[in-house]
């Protein structure tokens, strides 16, 4: 174990070509790219069906599906797969993407739904259009669920960058596999080390941006000054719901 | 081949994703990386199960147990599974049982909320009832709120088999061989109806898994048929 700090504290093993800091820059980098590509999809999709009020099953099962479908597969199915696809950052964007949606989807379709239909009626009595409505009232309702949506993509995203390391791609999974292939325990456990507290650091982070967003909204108005419903009351029943579809998610 | 010197021309010398000669010529390996997948899941589940029990029972019953259990599977949770194998290689060593420990934890995470939401969910008029029948603790336990939690609990048993079989996938890192093996060689030879074959099998038992699960517990709970999951 002694072996593990050393080399975790030995500042060449971070600086140097290909060291820690480079593998921590490419998780990093991959990890954000997959997240950006599959909110850009998830979130407005999620907006649409959830205001719509389709497409439910799809939204609330999807997170099954993606649990069925192990992540190192997929990520191989791609790489034998001919160009543009192959051991590239476009193949591992889009495999991690891929197990990215299901969080998203579900929260954001879900905060939608929940939003308070007192609240939605009100909006359609004072003329708002259906964006006005999404946009003004159905939206701000849904953003504790929806921010917590992004807090289980992010865990998500991170842990399952890992895997990119086993199929002859970059970031700290390949720390991990090379210590594997010089059985090399130290770095396997370092490697893993790192990963762990990669994940829990994210964890932690968006768990705070979730808490201090939930606090400005309940202070009054957030960024929805015409929102009809006062701040107060609504915003703890989405955050206990928030707390059901998370789990639900995982 | 009988004519030597002409080259064959099939889904294997094509190299095509979906290949029939390739489950007919392989199919011993693939049953024994099915057989090995199957039992590293039917392990994982029953020491689960065995653990969650009473882990989940005291934890509906002490403050401190359930903070503990909730807080610990939170973190549990959150470490990507090659990192929780690799750190737990150390300790346990390069076999099966690494990986089996794992995705031990990560089940036991799964099924031990399922129970406790399930328990806390029991109505508490009926245990009011039993108790005023003369029920003793154990026999509440058993013959009332247990029942009762049994479909929140199963939620959770799902979830934990389901993500349990595509878990596995790379404990074939782990000498713990499986469907992941064959997904290994795969990629490693360039070889892809192993690789489809392999996945869809995974896929495959995952469906199947989850599909026995909702019998079983419609079997066991018969007094909630009718009643939509």
């Amino acid at each position: 174990m002694s072996g593990v700090a050393d080399y975790l504290l030995d500042p060449t093993t971070w600086t140097r070509d290909d060291g820690l800091l480079d593998r921590l820059v490419e998780h990093l980098g991959i990890s954000a790219l997959a997240l950006l590509v599959a909110a850009v999809v998830a979130i407005p999709v999620g907006l649409w069906l959830g205001h719509v009020g389709r497409g439910g099953f799809v939204a609330l099962n999807i997170g099954g599906i993606g649990r069925a479908v192990p992540t190192y597969a997929l990520l191989v199915l791609l790489v034998l797969m001919p160009a543009p696809f192959g051991a590239n950052v476009p193949s591992f964007t889009l495999a991690l993407a891929l197990f990215t949606v299901p969080p998203l989807l579900t929260n954001t379709w879900t905060g939608v739904r929940e939003a308070d239909p007192a609240a939605v009626d009100a909006g359609r009595g004072l003329g708002m259009s259906g964006w006005q409505l999404l946009r003004r009232v159905e939206l701000p309702m849904a953003m504790p669920l929806l921010l917590s949506g992004l807090r289980l993509a992010a865990v998500q995203v991170v842990a399952t960058t890992t895997v990119v390391g086993l199929v002859g791609g970059g970031a700290l999974g390949r720390v991990i596999i090379t210590g594997f292939a010089s059985q090399d325990t130290r770095l396997v456990v370092a490697g893993a080390a790192l990963v762990a507290l990669l994940a829990l650091a994210t964890e932690a982070g968006f768990g705070a941006v979730e808490r201090r967003a939930s606090r400005r909204s309940r202070r009054g108005g957030g960024d929805a000054p015409e929102d009809p419903v006062p701040g107060g009351s609504t915003d703890e029943g989405a955050g206990t719901s928030a707390q059901g579809a998370a789990q639900a998610a995982r | 081949m009988v004519h030597a010197g002409s080259v064959a021309d099939n889904c294997l010398v094509r190299n095509d994703w979906v290949c029939p000669l390739y489950v007919q010529t392989r199919s011993a390996q693939i049953v024994e990386a099915l057989q090995q997948h199957v039992s590293i899941l039917l392990v994982t589940l029953a020491v689960s199960v065995l653990l969650a029990l009473p882990l989940a029972v005291l934890a509906h019953r002490t403050a401190w147990v359930r903070a503990f259990v909730l807080g610990a599977s939170t973190v549990v949770y959150t470490i990507p599974s090659l990192a929780m194998f690799s750190l737990l290689l150390p300790v346990i060593g390069f076999n099966a049982s690494t990986v089996v420990v794992a995705l031990v934890l990560y089940s036991l995470t799964v099924l031990v909320r399922g129970l406790v939401s399930g328990l806390d969910a029991v109505p508490g008029e009926a245990v009011d009832a039993a108790v005023g029948m003369g029920y003793g603790r154990w026999r509440l336990l058993r013959e009332v709120q247990l029942p009762l939690a049994l479909p929140t609990a199963f939620a959770g048993l799902r979830i934990a088999a389901v993500s349990t079989v595509a878990l596995t996938t790379i404990g074939f890192l782990f000498d713990s061989g499986g469907l992941g093996n064959l997904v290994n060689q795969g990629l490693t030879s360039n070889f892809r109806p192993e690789v489809l074959t392999a996945t869809v099998l995974c896929v495959v038992l995952a469906v199947l898994v989850d599909l026995l699960l909702v019998g079983l517990r419609r079997w066991l709970t018969p007094w909630r048929r009718g009643v939509a999951a």
